[in-house]
């Protein structure tokens, strides 16, 4: 006991001069430490509370809102591109189906057309044909008729270098019967 | 000044001061330290004041809403504080968060700073350290009492084990509540303190031509590990005040 | 004479302490080896325990500064 009062008498007497021992247990900078931490701490909480604090928590939130409001943004635009393209399918689709009754009712026309034309070239031949019918039953009546002369005035010749004379008309009438004969 | 004339003196062979690095001296001169003198300590915890100023007022002046380089700490310190406090404490205590932000911040910044050539370490004291220490001690303690009344003490009362070992439970928890101001202030003081005095021991050794790149190598693999250390003690006070929060908040074993 | 056997005593007594902070350290190791590997087996989870496993280092480590806290009272407070 006698030695821890001694030691303690020494700790207290060369506390500043010898004992390289603990700063840390000089307990009479204790105050001076306690009372400077005390100030340093009320001063940043202030400083923290009052101005870093609020600004850096505003600083997220608005950095939180802009991202949500891009995602939203980014969301509709998606959406209207969406419907953008649906709009253009339907134009697409509607298109097509046009461009199909397009075709059809063209093709429809020119079968029309067509049958028109077919018609009237058919009339056009079968007129053409007639025609020339009738022009070969008229050549072939003319040819019988010329052929009933040159039988009537070859057969009056041969009568007539035969020696005989025959009348004209027994002649007509005699070829006209073999003729039709 | 009168300690190190002293060791003056003594000049020659090995010589280790490992702990004079932590001696409070006047700045300006003037006898003994007194309460409201400017010593060194005072020095170097306004420089930490002044550093968080810059990090978390000028670094955020700007309000990007794209950070810049400052203001991205800043935030990453706001984010790591905020979610810490909301995960292990519970939602209700964030309206702690800006205590328990400045606790995170004096003490890393103190720890960092401390770390500079020739600077002194503010938490490196247990007058420092203990007085956070019992700040959340009785903040916790007042906190419990006021929101929970005499229920509070079922934090000692451990309802779950069996009614015979109750007793002695309350006595291990009784202890160990109060074992918490210790073991929080001594663990960040020691820490920090051993850091330095082991590079001081290295420094030492420098003296010795034939040692000293080894005790060089030996200084700045220290320095690393110091770093780590700065950082982790400031991280586990801090998650510590969170956990004894939680306890006051949800005393409910 | 009497003070020099009080000093040894001390110092031998300062040496004891130091063993306090091998059984912090296994407890540190300790701690920090199960949750590596309970990590590797899910690592999904490890995030979301890394703050529980701060606070167990922390109370590990805080029996290990009690024999720093001894040593130093025996040291400079006895």
């Amino acid at each position: 006991m006698a030695t821890t009062t001694h030691e303690a008498a020494g700790h207290a007497a060369d506390a500043a001069a010898a004992a390289p021992g603990m700063p840390q247990l000089d307990f009479s900078t204790w105050g001076n430490q306690i009372f400077w931490l005390i100030v340093t701490l009320v001063v940043i909480y202030l400083i923290l509370s009052r101005v870093a604090l609020p600004r850096v928590g505003s600083v997220l939130a608005d950095r939180a809102g802009a991202i949500a409001n891009d995602i939203a943004a980014a969301e509709d635009l998606k959406q209207k591109a969406k419907e953008a393209e649906a709009a253009y399918d339907k134009a697409l689709a509607d298109a097509r189906v046009e461009a199909a009754n397009i075709v059809a009712a063209t093709k429809a026309e020119i079968q029309a057309d067509l049958a028109e034309a077919t018609a009237r070239a058919d009339a056009e031949i079968s007129a053409k044909v007639a025609e020339g019918e009738k022009a070969i039953a008229e050549i072939r009546a003319g040819a019988l008729e010329a052929a009933e002369v040159v039988a009537k005035d070859a057969a009056a010749e041969i009568v007539a270098a035969f020696g005989f004379t025959a009348a004209p008309d027994a002649i007509d009438s005699a070829v006209t019967e073999k003729l039709k004969g | 000044m009168a300690t190190e004339a002293a060791h003056g003196g003594e000049e020659g062979g090995l010589v280790f001061h490992p702990m004079d690095q932590f001696i409070v001296k006047p700045l300006f001169g003037g006898e003994g330290v007194h309460w409201y003198t400017i010593t060194n300590a005072t020095l170097w915890m306004a420089l930490t004041v002044l550093a968080i100023v810059a990090l978390m007022v000028l670094g955020t002046s700007g309000r990007n809403r794209i950070p810049s380089r400052m203001q991205s700490v800043a935030e990453m310190a706001y984010g790591f504080i905020y979610k810490m406090v909301e995960d292990v404490a519970g939602k209700d205590a964030i309206r702690f968060f800006p205590y328990i932000f400045t606790l995170f911040m004096f003490i890393v910044t103190a720890n960092l700073l401390g770390l500079v050539p020739t600077a002194f370490t503010v938490t490196s004291h247990f007058a420092a350290t203990i007085l956070l220490a019992l700040s959340v001690f009785l903040t916790v303690t007042v906190l419990g009492f006021v929101l929970h009344g005499k229920q509070f003490l079922g934090l000692f009362w451990v309802s779950s084990a069996p009614l015979a070992v109750r007793p002695l439970l309350a006595l291990i928890e009784v202890i160990s509540y109060f074992v918490r101001p210790v073991s929080h202030s001594i663990r960040l003081a020691g820490n920090m303190m051993a850091g330095h005095a082991v590079i001081k021991v290295f420094a030492g050794f420098a003296a010795i031509a034939a040692v000293s790149p080894i005790s060089i190598v030996a200084i700045a693999g220290m320095y690393g590990l110091e770093l780590l250390v700065a950082f982790i003690q400031a991280y586990v006070f801090t998650i510590l005040t969170c956990v004894y929060l939680k306890d006051a908040l949800h005393p409910a074993h | 004479m009497e003070g020099d056997i009080a000093e040894l005593g001390k110092y031998i007594g300062v040496g004891l302490t130091a063993i306090g902070m091998g059984g912090a350290a296994m407890g540190v190791g300790n701690v920090a080896g199960n949750f590596l590997s309970g990590a590797l087996r899910n690592p999904s989870a490890a995030a979301s325990q890394t703050a529980t496993l701060f606070i167990g280092m922390a109370f590990a480590e805080a029996l290990g500064i009690f024999s720093f806290l001894v040593a130093l009272l025996l040291m400079f407070a006895v």
